[in-house]
């Protein structure tokens, strides 16, 4: 199984992770995000966690290596459905304030769990 | 304290292992019925210990080896031990400041025994240099059934 999955749309770069985000997968999915994000300078880079379904402290630091990448030359980062776990790490590491956190319910309506 | 159930492992310090650590322990303490969140803390404080062991203990040494005790003691309280014969801690106290990582070039957040506290009852970590870790957590399981030891 794939660990990671790429979708490149005109604003946004979304990547779909799949999985246990652990130390052991974590290389592998910096290493493909971070090349097409260097490639394709999207405005927004998505790390899309609907199939995460595990994460420790090798996420956030993931998570926070890819906002420096962002902010690097401007883009925003934004993290989309992390599970009750994901969300307790992220906000035990203060990266939840680092990007846009987004809640899709039931596929249909967007929420916004926090601001930046 | 008594102990009511044990179970020991020991296993390479490589990590394909990170996932089987993590599991093998929640596997063993499912017996106490915990919640899923009481489940889900465990598993990523164990995850954050195997992995310190793997990217730190073992830094450059080939061949090294994690040994796992987990145990059941008296009121629903989960014990597991986590040591390695790495290359030990020689600050024990800055190595546990939140955000502080001796390998922050490997996007290691510095966050490890700040999670493995936070998401435990009781954490205690042993070290010498040149002779290895151990890191011992206790949690217990509020909601879990008392353990039937007949």
């Amino acid at each position: 199984m794939k660990v990671v999955e790429l979708k490149q749309e005109s604003q946004k770069l979304t990547a779909s992770l799949s999985g246990e985000l652990d130390h052991h997968h974590a290389k592998e999915i910096r290493e493909t995000v971070d090349f097409a994000v260097r490639e394709q300078l999207p405005p927004k880079l998505v790390l899309d966690f609907t199939k995460v379904t595990f994460m420790d402290s090798s996420g956030i630091g993931l998570i926070i290596g890819r906002f420096h990448l962002m902010e690097e030359y401007g883009g925003v980062l934004e993290i989309h459905n992390p599970s009750p776990q994901i969300r307790k790490v992220l906000r035990l590491s203060g990266a939840d304030r680092l990007a846009v956190i987004r809640n899709h319910i039931g596929g249909k309506a967007e929420k916004y769990e926090n601001t930046q | 304290m008594k102990t009511l159930n044990e179970m020991k492992c020991t296993f390479p310090a490589r990590s394909e292992n990170e996932s089987f650590a993590r599991t093998m322990v929640c596997a063993f303490a499912a017996q106490l019925d915990p919640t899923v969140e009481e489940l889900a803390d465990l598993r990523t404080a164990v995850s954050e210990a195997v992995t310190n062991s793997i990217v730190h203990a073992y830094r450059g040494i080939s061949g090294g080896s994690i040994a796992v005790t987990v145990r059941l003691l008296p009121d629903s309280v989960i014990y597991v031990r986590i040591a390695d014969k790495g290359c030990g801690i020689a600050d024990i106290e800055k190595a546990m400041e939140p955000l502080y990582s001796s390998a922050p070039a490997e996007e290691r957040a510095g966050l490890g025994f700040t999670v493995m506290e936070s998401f435990t009852d009781k954490l205690q970590v042993s070290s010498k240099v040149g002779i290895g870790t151990t890191v011992i957590m206790r949690k217990k399981m509020r909601h879990g059934r008392e353990y039937d030891c007949h």
